[in-house]
């Protein structure tokens, strides 16, 4: 038996401890945010975040994860209040078949806690694990972009209200 | 701190040798930037060749910046040097140089101006190369197309800021002599022997250093720590399952995939893919160099390696779980011929004194040059917590090599993963690999 | 109507009015508005798009008494955003709030057989069916309404789904349709088009299934979830045709939650309760396995040869018999292109959802075609076409023919071993790597002459090319079919026959050149497995005819742009070209070296949506390395109805073709496949992609609409050739473009 926290939730599976990760998220609780692409640290379909930061849940034994934190693409919002970053990429339209996206979130999100600010050039370092098929990629940046210049906004916001 | 100590002694004896050697070196004319035709094309095509062995390509790029247009962050105990730009750009490169110029800063480590060159440029090997093959190189170079690129300036800490003092460094460390062929060995050796030592500049690397920073010539090649990961030792006792042969040298240093040693990886990497465009005859050269120096006789063979060395721990090792369910679907069972691992019996990251490289390999992963095909392994830096690469490490030394275990690890581990969260230059990128 | 082959469909869908864009048609003469002309009469035994095959109204919309609407398309959502233009259209003809639509996609129980999902054919078949049968039914509502109230249908209007006369009198349409029957047929002209007036149609509404993709409901049949559902994975031969030699199940039965271990023939697959399960035991299967015989394949750096080698059938597709010679005087310009087998290389590897229960099998699938892939698993299982249902979910993008008919074919085989239990199959990375089939190896040889004034003299163009249909339908056609015992054979390929061609696709030129001649060899023979990957032989066609535009114009020493316009007639694709030149600024671009620009121009198919492309990049002179920088395209795909929409399919369209361009190759040899993962089939990652990419759509309200999904795969390939020639002064007719190759040229 292994407890997991995900999302905030307390979850305890009976899986064997070298199953990856991505197998109990989609199948045991049923959040199906990460995708199976490649199972192979290759494509990054299955990204998400363990203690905030991005990791391939295909090659992710839960072994690894008693006590950690770990957020899937539900830990960052919902369909009637989708997260920010989820917000950008509605508006950028930016998916096409989006089965990629997921994955591309999460990168984008934990790049964007702890770089509010990042320039083209780290953006695309940040997303280079994620694969894209659908030539969606322009759009992904523009996302991030968005969603990184809502961060700002509401940082100077609150900076103001403090005030 | 026995370090820091050791330091500022050579420090002090630097100062006195540097005032007393204080003859400011004289500056070359600017030139005009002599006309690409002028050169003929075999010397252009001798230089690229060279220049490949040189690995020159790989510190005067930057990261997605022009070729040879420098400003490469190259980061040294004293603090950061930026490569500088080598194309024949007049303001910012090396447009106005003459051939004098270039060969007095090859062999003696000094600029057009006469100013002293850090040693992060390896001077002290390339003063073994032929003015003949520096000749070819400056043409290579001369005839490419000119990149205007400003160079940040070099960020190193007092006293080591002040380029006087490497007249004093060079004093003690440069002997300024062309390379001297070896008695008792035939040419193609001998051919190697000379790139290792000049051009390649293998030592830069693989050759353990004092506090100056010099290379320690009684320790060639007897393997050292650089930029984080440990260039082992390819001379003497080598750490490897199954003696290196030529071949499995030649193909390795081709950046080929050789099936008892893996591929390059690390720093590694980028020589091994230039020398793939390099002569074949070269490479053969100094793999054949290379061999001798290593001990053990590859032609006797060495027990076959197979899967497991060591006892496998019980299941509740968490290195075994984490082995089973991240690293056996690649180095066990791969379909792939991309993917699969090389089976971690043969590893040679198991097998040196430092986990260093295991540690920076499952940080960063194994990539192929962009867009091309080759050897591929994911990075799972966050992944882990620092108990358990720990614990993954010592479960692969144990189970793959037989080998004491390392001593170091949780300081290696902690230093690695801390320095990789708060590192300046490259914090962003190795997490997200 | 099934193949992919089918004939573009009526061009007359929508026909122009007297002056300017306005376009009219009548139910009858009798309820024409005063201002409506008859349409013209011709044809009438044609309905537009998929009407042809599907008549009657209810096959496409139904309204309830309660007045909810269910619009239906054979077609599916893979990505194009379909699903959001159907509705559009659906909302603008019915006068309908755009989300009181629901749309029922692809399902054999439920909608029109529309064949495949495939040409960009989506919105002519579909949308054109859909327009009409919605313009038809808004006008019996209105005929209805007038009775009801008894006044003229010039006094009546819509507003969401009410009919409301002048006086405030209102009927819904719920209320208009109950106790009538919709069974009737939709008429050649069904109704008024008054796209100035459009305020859904037009508009680049947001995706409707976007918000569901980006926050993890369940969007994919990867994502089904189904009680009692199980996991299976495949184990598939050593090599190509290789034979199931021997194999020891027991240690695998035994293995933790495995429930059956399916062999049939040469077939292997393994069924287990959880997912991880049930990757373990097919690891554990497949190192039991052992194989023997098995093609060999060439090596891959002799593919071209020896494809050249095998039998093909020579058409002369377009021209005189016989080549015509260049004239005296004329320079001479002689040029071979290839390209390598490339792949569709979906992100999420194919899946399927089986369910056997009762003697009825369910299919969830992503396939591109349910019908076809229902008369194909029918055959291949000996069951009733109508025991059989499949139902389209979408997938990871496809752009073609990829795994998903195979996994559905995976799905039926396993599910049938295990009656009563739904069975999710997803296959490996290395199975869609490896056992896909790909967009076919292809040859071009092209002579040419031009004379010093630009004239081309002379133009004899030859296409050699593996077949880029071999869809299922016939049994055989699906993989799995042809591994069970007594294996069905597939079908013998043909190629789709011009005017949209398979292998010929986009072979002839759309620009006026006198006696330009077009031979097609169409091999047969696969030594690897072949079919539709997204624009099939246009890519490559445009690429060598486009590549050999600019060769031609360089020995004439004229602007590439100036060359084609020079011969392009067409005013919309004049349009589309000076569009594109001027918005990339063609005419005042700055020269530095290492750098170049390129340009290239098609009408997919010659005749669907036009397209052209201009972009720059740059050379790295050490590693051969090309960066993309900015590109611009400009495409006319009739009338827009959803722009972004639109945008999107290019913009993705030209990455991914800068991918296959610059990086993509299957690599292979006598042993097998290599490429069986990312790592030995590198794609475009982040760090590649062009700096921008701009997409300007000319909107041509009242146009027939132009399948637009795979227009830019072509011209964006020849741009880029075109370009890298422009920055290092020597042609490469290789793809891809891969640094190695453009430093040996460099070197030349
Ligand atoms: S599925 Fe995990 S990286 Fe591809
Ligand atoms: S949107 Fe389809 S793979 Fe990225």
């Amino acid at each position: 038996m292994i407890g997991l926290r995900v999302n905030g939730n307390r979850f305890e599976t009976e899986s064997d401890p070298e199953t990856p990760l991505l197998y109990v998220l989609r199948n045991e609780m049923q959040l199906n945010g990460a995708k199976f692409g490649c199972g192979l640290g290759q494509c990054g379909s299955c990204t998400v975040l363990v203690d905030n930061r991005p990791v391939f849940s295909c090659l992710t034994p839960i072994a690894m994860l008693a006590e950690r934190e770990i957020t899937t693409l539900e830990g960052l919002g919902s369909i009637d209040n989708p997260g920010p970053v989820q917000r950008a990429f509605i508006e950028e339209q930016a998916a096409q078949c989006g089965y990629c996206i997921p994955g591309m979130i999460m990168r984008a999100h934990a790049l964007l806690s702890e770089n509010s600010a990042p320039d083209e050039a780290i953006i695309r370092e940040a997303l280079e694990p994620s694969l894209c098929r659908c030539g969606t990629h322009m759009r992904i940046l523009r996302a991030v972009h968005r969603a990184s210049k809502g961060l700002q906004e509401q940082a100077s916001a609150a900076g103001e209200s403090n005030r | 701190m026995k370090i820091l100590y050791g330091l500022a002694i050579s420090l002090v004896v630097l100062m006195g040798l540097a005032v007393v050697h204080a003859v400011s070196p004289r500056a070359f004319e600017a030139v005009e930037r002599p006309d690409p035709q002028s050169f003929d094309r075999a010397t252009i095509a001798h230089g690229e060749r060279l220049s490949l062995i040189g690995n020159c390509a790989e510190c005067h790029t930057a990261e997605y910046g022009e070729a040879y247009a420098g400003g490469r962050p190259i980061p040294t105990p004293f603090g950061t040097i930026y490569a500088t730009n080598i194309t024949p750009d007049p303001e910012t490169g090396i447009g106005t140089w003459s051939q004098e110029a270039f060969r007095r800063s090859m062999h003696e480590g000094l600029d057009r101006e006469g100013e002293h060159l850090y040693p992060a440029f390896p001077y002290h090997h390339f003063a073994k190369v032929t003015d003949e093959d520096v000749d070819a190189i400056y043409a290579y170079l001369m005839a490419r197309e000119p990149v205007r690129n400003e160079v940040p300036p070099n960020e190193l800490r007092f006293p080591f800021n002040l380029r006087p003092l490497l007249a004093g460094w060079k004093l003690l460390y440069l002997e300024d002599e062309r390379f001297a062929a070896l008695p008792n060995a035939d040419e193609r050796v001998n051919r190697g022997a000379y790139l290792v030592q000049g051009l390649a500049h293998c030592g830069g690397c693989h050759t353990p250093r004092n506090a100056l920073q010099a290379e320690r010539k009684d320790q060639f090649l007897r393997g050292e720590v650089t930029e984080n990961w440990y260039a082992p030792a390819i001379a003497g006792d080598v750490p490897a399952a199954v003696t290196w042969n030529e071949k499995q040298l030649a193909d390795y240093l081709s950046g080929r995939w050789v099936e008892e040693h893996g591929v390059a990886v690390g720093p590694m990497a980028p020589v091994a893919h230039n020398l793939a465009r390099a002569s074949e005859q070269d490479v053969a050269a100094i793999s054949a160099y290379i061999a001798t120096l290593m001990e053990g006789d590859a032609a006797e063979g060495d027990a076959e390696v197979t899967g497991a060395v060591g006892d496998r721990p019980d299941s509740g090792d968490i290195g075994a779980a984490i082995y089973a369910g991240a690293c056996a679907v690649c180095h066990e069972a791969s379909p792939s011929r991309f993917a699969a691992g090389l089976p971690l019996a043969y590893s040679t990251s198991l097998r040196i004194p430092t986990p260093l490289n295991l540690i920076q390999i499952i940080q960063q992963g194994v990539k192929p040059p962009e867009g091309e095909p080759g050897p591929y392994m994911p990075g799972f830096a966050g992944a882990f917590t620092d108990r358990q690469i720990v614990a993954l490490a010592s479960y692969l030394r144990g189970r793959f090599t037989g080998l004491e275990p390392w001593t170091d690890i949780d300081d290696v581990v902690a230093e690695a993963t801390g320095e990789r969260r708060t590192g300046a230059n490259d914090a962003g990128a190795a997490e997200m690999e | 109507m099934t193949t992919l082959g089918q004939m573009e469909l009526s061009r007359r869908t929508l026909l122009k009015g007297g002056g300017g864009l306005v376009l009219y048609f009548a139910i009858s003469p009798r309820r024409l508005p005063a201002q409506e002309a008859p349409g013209p009469t011709a044809e009438p035994q044609q309905l537009p798009g998929s009407l042809s095959d599907s008549p009657f109204l209810d096959s496409w919309i139904r309204i309830e008494s309660d007045g909810s609407i269910t619009v239906f398309t054979g077609k599916a959502e893979l990505g194009q955003g379909i699903r959001t233009a159907l509705t559009q259209i659906a909302a603008e003809q019915l006068r309908v709030e755009f989300s009181r639509i629901e749309l029922v996609t692809a399902d054999t129980a439920r909608t029109p057989d529309e064949g495949y999902t495939a040409g960009s054919q989506s919105m002519q078949h579909s949308g054109t069916a859909i327009l009409h049968a919605a313009a038809y039914l808004r006008r019996m509502m209105i005929g209805f309404a007038a009775e009801a109230l008894g006044v003229s249908a010039n006094d009546l209007k819509v507003e969401d789904g009410v009919v409301v006369s002048s006086a405030g009198d209102k009927r819904s349409y719920g209320q208009l349709v109950s106790g009538r029957s919709l069974h009737v047929t939709v008429p050649d002209q069904a109704g008024f088009f008054d796209p100035e007036n459009y305020t859904v149609m037009g508009q680049s509404l947001p995706r409707v299934d976007i918000p569901a993709k980006l926050t993890g409901q369940q969007s994919y049949v990867h994502d089904l979830k189904l009680d009692g559902m199980v996991h299976a994975r495949v184990v598939r031969p050593a090599k190509p045709s290789a034979r199931l030699a021997n194999l020891d199940t027991s240690e695998v039965e035994k293995m933790p939650g495995v429930l059956r271990v399916v062999r049939d023939g040469n077939y292997l697959g393994v069924i287990a309760e959880g997912e991880f399960q049930a990757i373990k035991a097919m690891q554990a299967l497949q190192s039991a396995a052992q194989w023997e015989g098995g093609a060999s394949l060439p090596a891959d750096a002799d593919i071209y040869e020896h494809l050249m080698r095998l039998p093909a059938v020579s058409t002369v597709v377009h021209g005189p018999e016989t080549p015509t010679s260049p004239p005296g005087g004329a320079r001479i310009v002689e040029a071979t292109y290839t390209r390598p087998y490339q792949m569709h290389g979906s992100i999420g590897p194919s899946c399927a959802v089986g369910h056997f229960q009762n003697g009825q099998l369910t299919i969830w699938s992503h396939t591109q075609g349910v019908y076809p892939d229902r008369t194909a698993i029918a055959e291949m299982t000996n069951m009733d076409e109508q025991a059989v249902r499949v139902i389209h979910m979408e997938g990871a993008g496809c752009y073609g023919h990829n795994g998903a008919d195979d996994a559905a074919a995976d799905a039926a085989l396993l599910a049938r071993a295990l009656p009563g239990r739904p069975v999710r199959v997803q296959w490996m990375r290395d199975h869609e790597h490896q056992w896909e089939p790909y967009g076919s190896a292809m040859v071009v040889k092209v002579q040419g002459s031009v004379l010093v004034t630009g004239e081309i003299t002379s133009w004899n163009y030859e296409v050699w090319s593996n077949p880029h249909t071999t869809r299922p339908g016939p049994a055989g056609n699906l993989l799995p079919a042809q591994l069970i015992s007594g294996a069905f054979q597939p079908e013998a390929p043909t190629n789709i026959p011009l005017p949209a061609g398979g292998a010929d696709r986009n072979a002839v030129p759309g620009y006026s050149i006198a006696n330009a001649r077009v031979v097609e060899h169409f091999i047969a023979e696969m030594p690897l497995r072949t079919s539709a990957l997204r624009s099939l032989g246009a890519y490559m066609n445009v690429f060598a005819l486009e590549s050999f535009m600019d060769e031609l114009a360089f020995a004439a020493s004229v602007d590439p742009v100036e060359f084609r316009l020079a011969r392009l007639e067409d005013p919309r694709a004049r349009d589309v070209v000076t569009t594109a030149a001027d918005a990339f600024g063609w005419n005042d671009w700055a020269r530095r070296p290492g750098h170049g620009r390129g340009f290239a121009y098609a009408r997919y198919k010659n005749l669907a949506a036009y397209c052209a492309v201009a972009l720059e990049l740059d050379v790295d002179r050490a590693t051969g390395r090309i960066r993309i920088g900015r590109a611009v395209a400009a495409c006319d795909s009739g009338h827009a109805v959803n722009p972004d929409g639109i945008r999107n399919q290019i913009e993705g369209g030209l990455v991914q073709s800068a991918s296959w361009t610059l990086f993509e190759q299957v690599r292979f040899d006598g042993d097998g496949i290599q490429s069986a993962d990312w790592a030995g089939y590198p794609i475009m990652r982040f760090p590649s992609v062009p700096e921008t990419v701009g997409v300007h759509v000319i909107d041509r309200p009242g146009e027939p609409f132009l399948g637009t999904g795979e227009a830019s795969q072509g011209p964006a390939a020849a741009a880029i050739a075109n370009a890298v020639a422009d920055a290092i002064g020597v042609r490469i007719r290789d793809l891809p473009l891969q640094p190695e190759r453009v430093r040996t040229a460099m070197q030349v």
